[in-house]
């Protein structure tokens, strides 16, 4: 079984990487490490997919030499959606950090729980 | 070909350009555009729906690419009726809460707002028009971000924390989802839902790969059942829903957390086999939380203290509805959550555009003391609140009943045993409990206010607000007098798709 684990190294570590940003967005109180866990977890995905794309030996598809063999050469469907998923994260992580930045600047501090305390003192709407 | 197959790949280029469109016009302008474009949308969504019911399903291949490797969109009966739907409650919602997009935001913003509001609507119709599993994942995180801008385009402090606390939890969903779909391209190396079933049926003919297969199905519908607010994870609605304005309230309740559980479904149906979902656990597990939730979620309801948070509360309970019909399964699970869809969707944005109005003639306030007798100063408000709270108790000929008997009759269909009981029970005491709270809030807005709380009556554009309510209402009646129309096109629509 850990022959298998060992094989698949850079997989395990890709879920591995998951699970850690996962937890972190889930239970950190302060706002920015949360941001920081969303982007372990986005990068652990595309670790995986980018392990899984490469194949030892094989070259990047650009037709050289006149090779026309498709055994010769990767897969570019995964490097694709890596970028793709770079994108996406990036644009999410932007507005996570507006929004961030207008928490900050109402509230005065990063912590989430401290800032749900604050919000239900202030009742000034409603 | 017929000229039809365009159409769907139209509807987003549409949207997507008229976001940009709106980004530049000022703000009343935007306003009159966007009425106008999604009209024509609507037009557009049913004509396909006529075609697609005449014709059967077609596919629509981006760049002439054929199957392993292009891009795909598809359209059936079911895909159709939803975007015609969607369209319909996307108009209402505009045309009932412009009013309070001009009080709750800048002038000078709200041009901004339409701009978003069509970008979500590009991300609704791709999502469910789309054939291709990464597609899907784009459009996605696109509805998350957009719907992220119109919960917080009303500045006041409770959005900005609203918006965070959602955008974690659909972060948390979006990530698992990612992983799901990146599992389902290792194990079957497509992207496209048709040749990602025929992998899936080998892989799963093979008893080792089977537990893996269960992993991935299970990480997706984890992902989207976070992202749609199944019970465990409803806590973020009450403020998100109480304190966007009307018509993302409205939009954001009946439409985009639907849109999840739509392609959720779609999974199940189209990538994964249902044959081969109903051999995994998942749907037992999805039917004690969507029970958990409609329990939990109506009891929460009971105790809210103010009118938009019970609703909010009530939105969790009929997620639970509509994952406990997933978990009943089969066919007739599946029409019977798919028409809970419809009926909750319809009554919820009722529900969400009559509030705010009962809430302007009572002081701004939506606290349920404040709200005493509001029905009697705005009479329309009233009326329709009435409505909808009647289907969503589930009386007779309104919409709501309508779902809960397919419910009903798709759990006798399972077949006997705990299932049907646990059902049963869980229809019984959930309607117990609406109608407890309901009545008891249509009772408030009934009764004679005491005379310090008297506020005046403000003239309202009262054609503008009571035609789209009207059209809201007659489609709530549609679906609760002529169920089998709708349920006839659900069925056919789910037999197209495997």
């Amino acid at each position: 079984m850990f022959e298998n684990l060992w094989i698949n190294g850079e997989e395990a570590v890709a879920i591995i990487l998951f699970g850690i940003g996962f937890t972190m967005l889930l239970f950190q109180r302060n706002l920015l490490k949360k941001l920081i866990g969303m982007n372990i977890m986005d990068t652990g995905v595309f670790l995986f997919l980018a392990s899984m794309g490469y194949i030892e030996g094989r070259k990047a598809p650009i037709v050289t030499n006149g090779v026309l063999d498709t055994a010769a050469y990767i897969n570019p469907v995964p490097a694709g959606l890596v970028l793709t998923g770079i994108v996406v994260s990036v644009s999410v992580t932007a507005v996570m950090l507006s929004l961030v930045i207008r928490l900050y600047k109402r509230y005065h501090t990063l912590d989430l729980d401290e800032i749900y305390v604050l919000s239900k003192h202030q009742m000034e709407d409603r | 070909m017929q000229f039809v197959v365009n159409f769907p790949l139209f509807t987003i280029v549409l949207s997507l350009f008229s976001g940009a469109l709106c980004f530049m016009l000022p703000g009343k302008a935007a306003r009159r555009y966007t009425m106008c474009y999604e009209a024509f949308l609507t037009v557009l969504c049913l004509w396909i729906l006529q075609y697609t019911y005449l014709n059967g399903a077609f596919t629509y291949v981006m760049g002439e690419f054929p199957a392993p490797w292009g891009n795909e969109i598809r359209a059936g009966v079911l895909e159709a009726t939803m975007a015609l739907i969607f369209m319909i409650i996307m108009l209402t919602a505009v045309f009932c809460g412009y009013r309070f997009i001009e009080k709750d935001l800048d002038l000078s913003k709200e041009n901004l707002y339409y701009a978003l509001l069509n970008l979500m609507t590009a991300a609704l119709l791709s999502m469910i028009w789309t054939n291709d599993l990464f597609t899907g994942y784009v459009f996605l995180e696109i509805l998350t971000l957009t719907s992220c801008g119109l919960l917080i385009v009303r500045e006041i402090g409770r959005t900005t924390l609203a918006a965070i606390r959602y955008m974690i939890l659909n972060l948390l969903g979006s990530g698992l989802f990612l992983l799901g779909v990146v599992l389902l391209y290792d194990l079957s190396g497509h992207l496209l839902m048709v040749p990602i079933q025929n992998a899936i049926r080998e892989l799963a003919a093979d008893p080792n790969t089977f537990p893996v297969l269960t992993i991935s199905t299970a990480i997706l519908t984890i992902g989207l059942s976070i992202k749609s607010g199944l019970f465990p994870f409803h806590f973020w609605m009450p403020d998100t829903y109480g304190w966007a304005t009307p018509t993302s309230a409205a939009i954001m309740s009946s439409l985009v957390s639907k849109a999840y559980i739509f392609l959720l479904i779609k999974i199940y149906w189209r990538v994964i086999g249902i044959d081969i979902v109903e051999r995994m656990p998942i749907r037992n597990i999805l039917l004690v939380l969507g029970i958990a939730g409609m329990v939990i979620g109506s009891v929460q309801a009971l105790h809210a203290d103010n009118i938009n948070r019970m609703a909010a509360f009530s939105s969790a309970a009929n997620i639970g509805y509509i994952f406990m019909g997933i978990g009943i399964g089969g066919v007739a699970g599946y029409t019977a959550a798919i028409f809970h869809i419809f009926a909750h969707a319809v009554t919820k944005a009722m529900l969400f555009l009559t509030t705010p109005r009962l809430a302007e003639v009572s002081g701004d306030s939506l606290l349920f003391k404040e709200l005493q007798g509001s029905g009697l100063r705005d009479r329309d408000a009233g009326v329709f609140f009435t409505i909808s709270a009647f289907s969503m108790i589930g009386i007779p000929i309104f919409a709501g009943f309508a779902a809960k008997l397919q419910f009903g009759l798709a759990a006798v269909e399972d077949g006997a045993g705990w299932r049907l009981i646990l059902v049963f029970l869980a229809l019984a005491v959930s309607s117990m409990l609406n109608a407890l709270y309901f009545v008891r809030t249509i009772i408030r807005i009934y009764s004679r206010p005491n005379e310090s709380t008297r506020m005046e009556v403000r003239p309202h554009h009262r054609a503008g607000y009571n035609v789209p309510m009207l059209v809201l209402t007659v489609m709530n009646l549609f679906l609760g007098l002529f169920s089998w129309v709708t349920v006839d096109l659900i069925h056919r629509g789910l037999m197209m798709f495997s």
